[in-house]
C-alpha cells in the first residue's frame, strides 16, 4: 500500500515561492528594522552598531511618550467597550427578537467601512461648530459643549468612540455565533431548576464564550497596533500631538522627518508592548484549556 | 391550542408555555426591544446624516445643524465631489480615485484569493516535514503590524523598480494578504474529507490536476467569502496605497483624506460628505448584498482554532 505521504517534492517546490517571500518581506523586514534600530540611521540607513541609544532618544521623546500613553488608553478602552457593547448586542439579538435580519445588517455595517471613511464621518459629527455641540446649542442648551474633539486633553476619547462605533458589530457577530451554538438543554434546565437568566450568563454561558472572547481581543488588538488611518482621518493626531499612536508615529517619523533609526526603534517597541501584554493573556487561556 | 389544568398556563402547538408571549408585549421584550432599537439608531444615525448633509446645499448646511433635515435635495455636491473637488495639487474630484481603487483591487483581489487557495490547498492534502513549519511562519505573519516592515519593504521595492506603480501595490496587497487567505481556505479544504484525495490520487491526478478539478470546484463558498473579504480589505486600504501606489495611483481613501483635511480655504462640507459616501458605497453595497457571505468572512478569518 503506497503512502500517501511520501517526498512530495512537487508540493514543496510549490511553496517555496511563498515561503521566501514570507521570509524576505515578514521576517527579513522585521529583523532588518531591529537592526537598524540599533544604528544612528537617519535619512539613510548607517550599519554602524550604537546598541540602545536610538531608545534612549525615544524615551526622552515627548511626542513618543504621549503616542505610547495613548495607545494604551485607546486600546484598553476600546477593546473592552467593544467587547461590552458587542457581547450585550448579541445577547439582546440571541434573545429570538423578530426583525433580527434588519437588526443584525444595522449593527455590523459600520465595519464595512473604511476607518478612513469613519473618521472623517465622526470629525464632522464632533467638530464644535458644526456638530453635535452646534446641534444642542441650537436647541436652546447654550453653555453645552462637546468639543473633545479639539481638547489635548480628550481628543483620545472621541478615537475610542469611533472605535467602538466601528468594530463593535464584529464582536456581536462572533459572540452570536457563540450563543448560538450552546445546546437549549442548558436553557431548560436552568429555567426548571429556577435559576435567573443573569446568573446562567454570568456563570455558564460566559466562560463557555472564552475561545471567542480571546479571539475577539487579539483582533482588536491587532486592529489597535496598527491604527493609523482612523487617527488619520479623524483628528491627524492633534491637536497637535495629543491624539498621536505609535503608529502614526513611526511612519512620519521614517518618512515624513527621516530618522529611520527612531522610527525602527518605536516600531520594535510597540511590537513588543503588543506581544507582552497579550501573551500573558494567551498564555492563561491557552493553558486553561488544556485542563 | 389545549389548555393544561393550571391556572395562567397555556400549552401551545410547540409544546411551550405560551402564556402573554404570542401577541403582548412582556416589559422584559420592550426594553429589549428599546435596547435594540437606541443601538440601532446609534449606530445607523451617522450615515443618515453623513447622507444628509451630502444633498444640503451650503447655505443650507450654515444655516441649520447636522440633524435638520434637508428641505431641497441637491446632487450638485456629488457631482463636484466626483469630478471637481481638489486634492492636494489637482482639482479633479475623486472619481480618478475611484478608477485608481478599482484598479487596485481588482487584481489584488484575484491574485490574493488565488495565492491563498493554492497555498492552502497544498498546506491542507500534501503533509511533508515541515509542512505545519510553513502554515506557522504564515500565521504568525497575520500579527505583525506594518510599521516594523514598512520601510525595508519600501527599499526592496525600490529595488527592483515597484515602488510607487500599479503593479507594486497590488502585489504589496498579494504579499500583505497571503497569511490571511492561506490561513482560511487551508482550514476550509481541511475538513474536506481526504477520501476524496486519495481517490484522486489513486486515479492518477497530479497536485494541480486535484486543485483545478476536484478543489476549485468545491470551494464557491470559501471563494466568494475570500473574495468579499478581500475586497472589503484592499478597498478600504489608506497607508499601503499612500505609500506604494504612487501618486497618479492614488487610490480613493488616500483622495478622500486629502480632501477633507488638506484642503485650503473654506470647507465645503456637502462636498465633502458627498465624497465620502462615495467612497463607502462600494464596500457597503458589497455588505448589503452579500449578507451571510460578509458575515462568514469575519468568523472563518476569526476562528484560528
Amino acid at each position: 500500500m503506497p503512502s500517501f505521504f511520501p517526498r512530495h517534492a512537487t508540493a514543496k517546490m510549490v511553496l517555496l515561492p511563498a515561503v521566501l517571500v514570507t521570509l524576505v518581506c515578514f521576517y527579513g523586514t522585521s529583523l532588518w528594522t531591529i537592526y537598524i534600530s540599533m544604528t544612528p540611521s537617519e535619512m539613510l540607513p548607517n550599519y554602524k552598531f550604537v546598541g540602545l541609544q536610538q531608545y534612549i532618544r525615544l524615551f526622552h521623546t515627548p511626542r513618543w511618550d504621549t503616542a505610547y500613553a495613548n495607545m494604551a488608553i485607546f486600546g484598553i478602552l476600546m477593546i473592552s467597550g467593544t467587547l461590552l457593547l458587542g457581547t450585550f448586542l448579541a445577547i439582546l439579538i440571541d434573545s429570538k427578537v423578530r426583525f433580527e435580519g434588519v437588526f443584525r445588517t444595522i449593527l455590523l455595517y459600520p465595519l464595512s467601512m473604511s476607518f478612513i471613511v469613519t473618521g472623517v464621518a465622526w470629525q464632522w459629527l464632533l467638530s464644535p461648530t458644526t456638530g453635535i455641540e452646534h446641534f444642542v446649542r441650537s436647541i436652546g442648551w447654550s453653555d453645552f459643549s462637546f468639543d473633545w474633539i479639539v481638547q489635548p486633553e480628550r481628543a483620545i476619547y472621541t478615537l475610542v468612540f469611533a472605535g467602538v462605533w466601528h468594530s463593535s458589530g464584529l464582536v456581536m457577530v462572533l459572540m452570536l455565533s457563540g450563543l448560538r451554538g450552546i445546546d437549549q438543554e442548558i436553557w431548560r434546565a436552568s429555567q426548571v431548576e429556577g435559576i435567573p437568566k443573569i446568573k446562567v450568563y454570568l456563570h455558564i454561558v460566559l466562560p463557555m464564550l472564552r475561545p471567542l472572547i480571546l479571539t475577539s481581543v487579539v483582533l482588536l488588538t491587532t486592529a489597535v497596533v496598527k491604527g493609523y488611518d482612523l487617527v488619520v482621518a479623524m483628528t491627524g493626531g492633534g491637536p497637535g500631538y495629543a491624539s498621536d499612536l505609535p503608529g502614526l508615529f513611526v511612519v512620519s517619523t521614517a518618512f515624513e522627518r527621516s530618522n529611520i533609526g527612531l522610527a525602527s526603534a518605536g516600531a520594535v517597541v510597540m511590537v513588543v508592548s503588543i506581544v507582552a501584554a497579550l501573551a500573558p493573556y494567551l498564555y492563561i487561556e491557552i493553558s486553561r484549556k488544556d485542563k | 391550542m389545549s389548555k393544561s389544568n393550571k391556572p395562567g398556563v397555556k400549552i401551545g402547538a410547540n409544546g411551550r408555555n405560551t402564556k402573554g408571549s404570542s401577541y403582548g408585549l412582556s416589559p422584559a421584550r420592550f426594553v429589549l426591544y428599546a435596547f435594540l432599537i437606541l443601538a440601532a439608531c446609534f449606530f445607523a444615525i451617522p450615515l443618515l446624516i453623513i447622507l444628509m448633509t451630502s444633498v444640503k446645499s451650503m447655505d443650507e448646511i450654515r444655516a441649520g445643524s447636522i440633524f435638520t433635515l434637508p428641505s431641497a435635495i441637491t446632487f450638485e455636491p456629488w457631482a463636484k465631489a466626483w469630478s471637481g473637488a481638489c486634492t492636494g495639487l489637482d482639482c479633479k474630484g475623486i472619481g480618478p480615485g475611484f478608477l485608481n481603487s478599482i484598479r487596485i483591487v481588482i487584481p489584488g483581489m484575484l491574485l490574493s484569493v488565488l495565492i491563498g487557495a493554492f497555498n492552502g490547498y497544498v498546506l491542507a492534502f500534501w503533509r511533508f516535514r515541515g509542512s505545519g513549519l510553513v502554515l506557522t511562519l504564515l500565521m504568525l505573519g497575520i500579527f505583525i503590524p506594518y510599521q516594523i516592515i514598512l520601510y525595508p519593504l519600501v527599499k526592496i521595492f525600490s529595488a527592483v523598480g515597484m515602488y510607487g506603480t500599479l503593479l507594486g501595490i497590488i502585489v504589496i496587497h498579494a504579499v500583505l494578504g497571503m497569511p490571511m487567505m492561506t490561513l482560511i481556505f487551508r482550514n476550509f479544504y481541511s475538513a474536506i474529507p481526504v477520501e476524496l484525495f486519495k481517490a484522486a490520487r489513486i486515479d492518477g491526478a497530479g497536485l494541480f490536476r486535484i486543485f483545478v478539478s476536484i478543489m476549485l470546484p468545491l470551494s464557491t463558498n470559501i471563494l466568494v467569502v475570500a473574495v468579499i473579504l478581500q475586497f472589503t480589505h484592499i478597498w478600504n486600504d489608506y497607508l499601503l496605497g499612500l505609500i506604494f501606489a504612487g501618486r497618479e495611483n492614488w487610490p480613493m481613501t488616500v483622495q478622500l483624506n486629502t480632501l477633507v483635511n488638506a484642503s485650503m480655504g473654506e470647507q465645503e462640507y456637502n462636498v465633502n460628505m458627498a465624497a465620502t459616501m462615495l467612497t463607502a458605497l462600494p464596500t457597503l453595497l458589497v455588505y448589503f448584498l452579500s449578507g451571510r457571505y460578509f458575515v462568514s468572512g469575519i468568523t472563518a478569518g476569526a476562528v484560528k482554532g
